[in-house]
């Protein structure tokens, strides 16, 4: 009976939409098995960690109130008072950076696997747009509990955007809704956060998805040189979508696990006439910059240190982007990978900042 | 003729395109700058009086919207500085264990003539000026000199 009224179902919308195409094309669709696949899910994660953000950022929006009376006071209420409230508030917090997390681990497994190379040069410049807009999404949403490390955080962040040369001043005021860091910034941060980088993200993710779909999964060069009968693969449908669901169910748990027993904080409320306490940072993944802005020097040539660093961070993000267009193509005869020393030294680089900037 | 007459069209609809997505664009970036706030010109404020002002210490009073920090040396002389970091905009403190002005955020230290000593700061701290009217501390700003 009650498969019958599924056919029926199914029946009424293929005879509308035409279906069956696209079942049978999912379950053409096949991935390849190899040592490497485990890559294959780590985007599948930070999509996940995006739904559980959106979600739980949907359940904020009914008790937080944007405004520098309101701002700090709605949070407190909604970790003190709310049922529920602090694991609300501590699974968005906590997503965001795993999200983040595995953004990063998604692009240099990209990197390190040569999967950005013709024909997926576009998905990989989509793919550090979302990493961009990720990262957006941080920053922006760091300052709305307007705790005092949110309120410094943002003053040096909107900052270094100011020392841009030519726009940076007028990147500044719009950030900033003024010349300081105020309620109007909060307003602004509010409508950044929760209307203009979730409708840009959507848009960018679909097409980051429909490339990945349309092309399928990258295949390493050693797997591609196998004959047909030695590749092995799974179907897309339904066994790699099992095997990803069964992932976003472990890390669900963890996200859980963390949320619970590492709740995140709320700060003293932030005061915009009081000293900057000790301990100012950034969130983890602005560590690597921050810490490098700190260490230069206030004049680098003719430059003020902080304008030569943003100088810096911009070309190099700007390479790292186009990376599929200048990538260096990889010798079998020569011993030397240059693509794969270039990866480690970033990665080096990153890490040893970071780590440099929570002992520092 | 007949060409001349397409690019004359072209031209024409590219012309009223630019014209339509200016229209469109220039309200939009306008209203994205926010309106200058009026702001009272506050040439000087009242800081308290001398004697609850322990030496070497230093505290934030509001300057206007801007802050500033006003130190009492361990001689009693009176300085005050802004308090806005010219590294990055965070606001600095005084430090009575090293006797100087520091800035958390990036490490940034300045001596107590708001000279920037070391640290990533490019410019020293500006100057506001101390004096004391009947046991009250006044600070204001300096004297535009010439």
């Amino acid at each position: 009976m009650f498969k019958k009224t599924n056919e029926k179902i199914y029946h009424w919308m293929d005879e509308r939409f035409n279906l069956t195409p696209l079942i049978e094309y999912m379950q053409h669709k096949q991935v390849p098995v190899h040592k490497h696949s485990v890559w294959y899910y780590m985007g599948g994660v930070a999509l996940f960690l995006f739904i559980v953000q959106v979600c739980s950022g949907i359940l904020l929006l009914l008790y937080y109130q944007p405004g520098v009376d309101s701002s700090y006071e709605s949070v407190r209420f909604i970790m003190t008072k709310v049922n529920f409230g602090w694991l609300v508030r501590s699974v968005h917090s906590w997503s965001a950076n795993l999200m983040v997390f595995f953004v990063f681990v998604h692009m240099f497994s990209t990197f390190f696997t040569r999967a950005f190379q013709k024909p997926r040069e576009l998905t990989w410049v989509t793919g550090f747009i979302l990493l961009a807009l990720a990262m957006g999404f941080g920053f922006s949403g760091y300052l709305l509990p307007w705790d005092e490390l949110a309120f410094f955080a943002t003053k040096v962040g909107t900052d270094i955007a100011g020392a841009v040369p030519f726009i940076g001043e007028a990147i500044k005021i719009v950030l900033r809704g003024g010349e300081d860091v105020t309620g109007a910034t909060l307003s602004r941060f509010y409508a950044i956060h929760v209307a203009m980088i979730p409708a840009l993200f959507t848009v960018i993710l679909s097409l980051h998805l429909l490339f990945v779909q349309r092309q399928g999964m990258h295949e390493p060069d050693y797997y591609k040189n196998l004959k047909p009968e030695q590749k092995k693969t799974i179907p897309f449908f339904p066994n790699f979508v099992l095997r990803d669901v069964l992932l976003w169910l472990i890390v669900l748990n963890v996200l859980l696990f963390l949320a619970v027993y590492f709740p995140w904080e709320l700060g003293p409320k932030a005061d915009p006439f009081a000293s900057a306490p000790e301990g100012i940072r950034p969130e983890w993944y602005f560590m690597f910059m921050f810490q490098s802005l700190k260490l230069l020097p206030a004049h680098v040539w003719f430059m003020e240190g902080e304008v030569a660093g943003i100088l810096l961070f911009s070309v190099a993000g700007l390479a790292w982007m186009l990376t599929p267009f200048w990538s260096i193509k990889f010798d079998k005869s020569a011993r030397f990978n240059p693509m794969l020393f270039i990866g480690i030294a970033v990665i080096a680089f990153i890490i040893f900042m970071t780590i440099l900037g929570y002992l520092m | 003729m007949s060409t001349s007459r397409r690019k004359f069209i072209n031209l024409l609809l590219g012309g009223g395109l630019l014209g339509w997505l200016g229209s469109i664009f220039y309200p939009v970036f306008s209203y994205l700058k926010p309106p200058p706030v009026p702001e009272a010109n506050v040439n000087s404020v009242k800081a308290g009086p001398v004697a609850d002002f322990p030496k070497n210490s230093g505290k934030i009073i509001k300057f206007g919207r801007k802050p500033v920090i006003l130190i009492k040396m361990d001689t009693g002389e009176l300085r005050a500085f802004s308090a806005t970091c010219t590294h990055l905009d965070c606001i600095v403190q005084y430090r009575d264990d090293s006797k100087q002005i520091w800035c958390a955020c990036h490490n940034g230290i300045y001596d107590l003539r708001g000279r920037n000593v070391s640290g990533p700061p490019p410019r020293p701290l500006d100057e506001f000026a101390v004096n004391i009217v009947n046991d009250e501390i006044i600070v204001s700003k300096m004297k535009e000199i010439g």
